[in-house]
């Protein structure tokens, strides 16, 4: 380390004002499939940061299941910044706390998703079950890998595509619950969380179609089994918005709502946006996303506000304790 | 009551000490969680705590436990003795490994044992071919719960073991006994209040346990969730009352357990004229 | 005096070797059938595991493998470990001989409960063990406001860690000492009372001699559980890579970013920490035994003269 600059940093740091002395540092309390992403895009962060200001920052991270991590914040854990997987995760630290404003999600761009994801099939090499969309996966002798969406946020937005699909098809909420019904009935484990059905079914070779996250399934295609696997796009799915926001109180009480504020930004900008699509994640950028279409195939998008009336609604009716879900499962004889 | 042993000083500084720790660690945290659970109102409580899928979940809980920790029993007495009276190459490493299951993470003991158990493991693959499922099944945790048990009973016999006078044993070969009388009669008794130690301890800490469990257990609704899964999902929705209640459930059933396991202790040392 | 109770087994084993050799052992085969049967055990649950747990974490071979403990991460995460069990092990090994004290050299109304309650640690899982901290000192707890207003972290800190990992580890030395002081009962420390002793010589002369073995398992077993707890921790930890995360968690965050060479190793090292704590007390062990052989060979080979 070069004193001389350090030291420079420093004097630079107390010129512009800082409140103080020391390296600031904010945390970014994120969920599990972003973690190649804020790895990548802290590092362009900081280097931006320094050559727009000349302080040296950190970035702190967190990852975990989505909801084990909304409960730490909500519980305390002093986050400057959440970059979750739900608006309803976020809804919630709002409410419970009030550390942030309840129209948190107008104050930035695309309702404060700086990127996107659907749900997509991954199956192993060639296909040979032969699935190719949402009513293929309740054939008979089908194994359907998928978390458990009681303890799983992409878990979720699995069984929401599903029941989309289900719902236009069949034509009413009957026949859809039917079709999730048959559909579960394939699960033989619902792991707790989205990595482990991932681990289930890559590492263990348990099932015949993995149900995840079109970053995850992307990132297991090219990180665990090169030739192993292919994606499968189903005729609908699900556009997924997992937005960020600033936590305006915790930020305030660091002293950071300036970086905090910028780094939530730079997510929107050209380089966050070819981040997050090297990461798997659709840009919302429209340049960049032209730029990286072969990468991401065209999917009919439903989303969750249009099906099921807002995630709160969606939460209650279906997995709240004693909802849709849980109806599925009876007690064995 | 106490007189016969006030020769003995500490009784207040040790006493007091332990019971001051206790409270401030275990009990007034656990306090909190029992407040919580009360906070629902004992209608609610009660809906909770008495749901067929929470009434599965326990079953299958305390049963894997149970289940663990009787193959524990057996086989940490085994071990034990082998470790303690007998003498052969590669004593000390298989001593060493007994604490494993402790230092070892307890995911990745799940994982590893997963590995192991599941379709294409090394143990997985020629017992299904037998048509014995391990993984993402009840056995499967019962194999896990086993692990993460398996030190309490060796480590609590093998100072007992490793203590007991020799004479005894003599003493009773010379009036007659034969090795397996001897062993019943005489080194057994001896044995009993650590071997029931091992026990409780070894179903104590495998009715809790979350983390090696569900990796191995498939996680199905009313046929392989465990109780603390199903506290974890209550929490993901917020519902720390009703987490609380299901928390304050298993801790009864435990406590009860436990005492009861300790009140057989206390008896059988007291058949013995210790204590 | 009381010697050690390995010692007491031992020093009248060899004097009388040759005429109770016979009588109070097996028979060969029947020795070899157990010692067999122990082993197979042994090896199917714990030595396949953790040859798994080897033979992945050196998938990638060694430059992998020690680039995975070398990354300032995994380094302070190490350093987090060894704080939390520093702080732990000796709480609960002052709290483990009081309670045994008071617990075995007495007779009280309600012992019974006490011990349950010490053991009621080990059944509460991992899940609830990390609620109960967030319920006292989270946030919305009993005393998170007050904590807040004074700008005191308490979870998703380095407190929380320690206080979680005291929790889950608190039975143990309590427990292995219970049992044994139970069984030698007190009439050791009666006839060195009796003899003049104060209570503190008594306890640190005969008393601790008497109980060393299980203590040092209990410690042993209090560190090894210490160091390698998960569930309880991750709830209180906060996750932060490089600031609260220990080296369990650590393994998972690995693990959940598909290396899973790296995950494994760094449970390997978990898993040889303990190893080595064994063979360090084996050795103290056979060292022990050693000279107690010898003691009592010279005492033969006097009488003999």
């Amino acid at each position: 380390m070069n004193w001389k600059t350090l030291i420079a940093a420093t004097a630079l740091g107390l010129v512009v004002s800082t409140p103080a002395l020391a390296a600031r540092e904010i945390l970014n309390v994120s969920y599990d499939p972003t973690r190649e992403l804020y790895e990548q895009f802290n590092k362009e962060f900081v280097k931006h940061w320094k050559a727009e200001t000349g302080e040296p920052l950190t970035v702190r991270q967190s990852h975990g299941g989505a909801g084990k991590q909304t409960r730490a914040v909500i519980d305390g854990l002093e986050a400057d910044v959440v970059t979750l997987a739900l608006a309803y995760d976020i809804d919630a630290i709002s409410e419970k706390t009030g550390k942030l404003p309840k129209d948190w999600q107008k104050r930035l761009p695309h309702n404060s998703a700086p990127y996107t994801s659907t749900i997509v099939f991954l199956v192993r090499k060639g296909n040979p079950k032969g699935l190719h969309d949402w009513d293929d996966l309740i054939k008979p002798g089908v194994e359907v890998i998928t978390p458990n969406p009681k303890t799983s946020g992409g878990a979720r937005w699995n069984y929401l595509a599903a029941w989309a699909f289900a719902q236009d098809k069949y034509g009413s909420e009957e026949k859809a619950k039917d079709y999730i019904t048959k559909l579960f009935k394939q699960v033989p484990v619902l792991d707790s969380g989205a990595r482990g059905s991932t681990t289930t079914f890559v590492q263990r070779g348990i099932g015949d179609v993995l149900l995840a996250w079109e970053n995850e399934a992307l990132l297991a295609i090219n990180e665990l089994g090169k030739g192993d696997f292919e994606i499968v796009v189903p005729s609908v799915s699900i556009l997924a918005e997992p937005p960020v926001t600033l936590v305006d109180k915790n930020a305030q009480k660091h002293g950071t709502t300036d970086v905090a504020k910028a780094y939530l930004e730079y997510l929107y900008t050209p380089v966050g946006q070819e981040i997050a699509a090297k990461n798997y994640y659709r840009p919302t950028d429209p340049k960049i996303a032209k730029k990286y279409a072969d990468a991401f195939p065209d999917v009919n998008l439903i989303t969750v506000d249009d099906v099921f009336g807002g995630w709160q609604k969606a939460q209650k009716t279906h997995f709240n304790d004693g909802g849709v879900f849980d109806q599925i499962y009876k007690p064995s004889e | 009551m106490m007189s016969r042993n006030r020769v003995i000083p500490g009784f207040g500084l040790s006493l007091g000490y332990a019971t001051l720790y206790t409270s401030l660690i275990v009990f007034i945290p656990l306090a909190a969680l029992a407040a919580e659970g009360i906070s629902l109102g004992g209608e609610r409580f009660w809906a909770v705590v008495s749901h067929p899928q929470a009434v599965a979940s326990y079953t299958l809980s305390f049963g894997a436990a149970l289940t663990a920790a009787l193959i524990n029993l057996v086989f940490g007495l085994l071990v034990a003795w082998v470790l303690v009276r007998y003498s052969f190459p590669g004593k000390r490493i298989a001593d060493a490994l007994v604490d494993l299951p402790f230092a070892l993470p307890t995911a990745v003991a799940g994982i590893a044992l997963t590995a192991l158990y599941g379709r294409n493991g090394w143990f997985g693959g020629p017992l299904e071919a037998l048509g014995l499922k391990i993984a993402y099944a009840p056995a499967g945790i019962v194999v896990a719960l086993t692990f993460i048990g398996l030190p309490f009973v060796v480590r609590t016999v093998q100072p007992v073991l490793a203590g007991l006078e020799r004479e005894l044993e003599e003493a009773a070969a010379s009036l007659g006994a034969d090795r397996w009388q001897t062993f019943r009669r005489v080194l057994l008794p001896a044995l009993v209040p650590a071997l029931l130690t091992g026990f409780a301890l070894a179903f104590a800490r495998a009715v809790g346990e979350y983390g090696s469990v569900v990796f191995i257990s498939g996680n199905m609704p009313y046929r392989t969730e465990i109780t603390p899964l199903l506290i974890y999902s209550k929490l993901e929705q917020y519902d720390y009352a009703g987490a609380s209640a299901l928390g304050v459930m298993m801790l009864l059933f435990s406590f009860l357990l436990l005492l009861a396991i300790n009140a057989l202790q206390y008896w059988s040392l007291r058949r013995q004229g210790g204590g | 005096m009381s010697d050690s109770g390995v010692a007491n087994a031992v020093a009248p084993a060899f004097t009388a070797a040759a005429v109770s050799r016979r009588a109070v052992g097996e028979g060969a085969w029947l020795r070899w059938a157990l010692t067999g049967l122990a082993l197979l055990f042994l090896a199917v649950f714990l030595v396949v595991p953790l040859v798994l747990v080897f033979r992945e974490a050196f998938s990638k071979g060694w430059d992998v493998y020690l680039a995975a403990l070398t990354e300032p991460d995994a380094w302070h995460a190490i350093k987090l470990t060894l704080i939390a069990a520093a702080i732990a092990v000796p709480l609960n090994v002052i709290f483990g001989i009081a309670a045994a004290w008071g617990i075995s050299k007495f007779r009280f109304r309600g012992k019974q409960v006490l011990i349950t309650l010490i053991d009621l640690p080990f059944a509460v899982s991992p899940v609830i063990a990390g609620l109960i901290y967030v319920l006292v000192f989270g946030s919305r707890g009993w005393l998170g406001p007050w904590l807040e207003a004074h700008d005191l972290s308490i979870i998703y800190a380095v407190p929380g860690i320690v206080l979680a990992t005291i929790f889950v580890t608190f039975p143990f030395v309590a427990r292995e000492l219970i049992p044994l002081m139970q069984e030698q009962g007190v009439s050791h420390e009666e006839a060195a009372l009796t003899l003049g002793a104060s209570g503190w010589q008594t306890f640190r002369r005969v008393t601790l001699p008497s109980i060393k073995w299980g203590l040092l398992y209990g410690v042993i077993l209090c560190n090894a559980r210490a160091m390698g707890e998960f569930g309880a921790v991750s709830v209180v930890s906060g996750h932060i890579r490089g600031k609260t995360n220990t080296l369990p968690l650590h393994v998972e965050i690995l693990y959940n970013e598909y290396q899973f060479a790296a995950a494994f190793a760094v449970a390997s090292l978990l898993a040889l920490l303990a190893v080595v704590t064994l063979v360090a007390k084996s050795a103290l062990e056979f060292k022990h035994q050693r000279d107690r052989e010898r003691s009592a060979r010279a005492a033969t080979r006097q009488e003999e003269l």
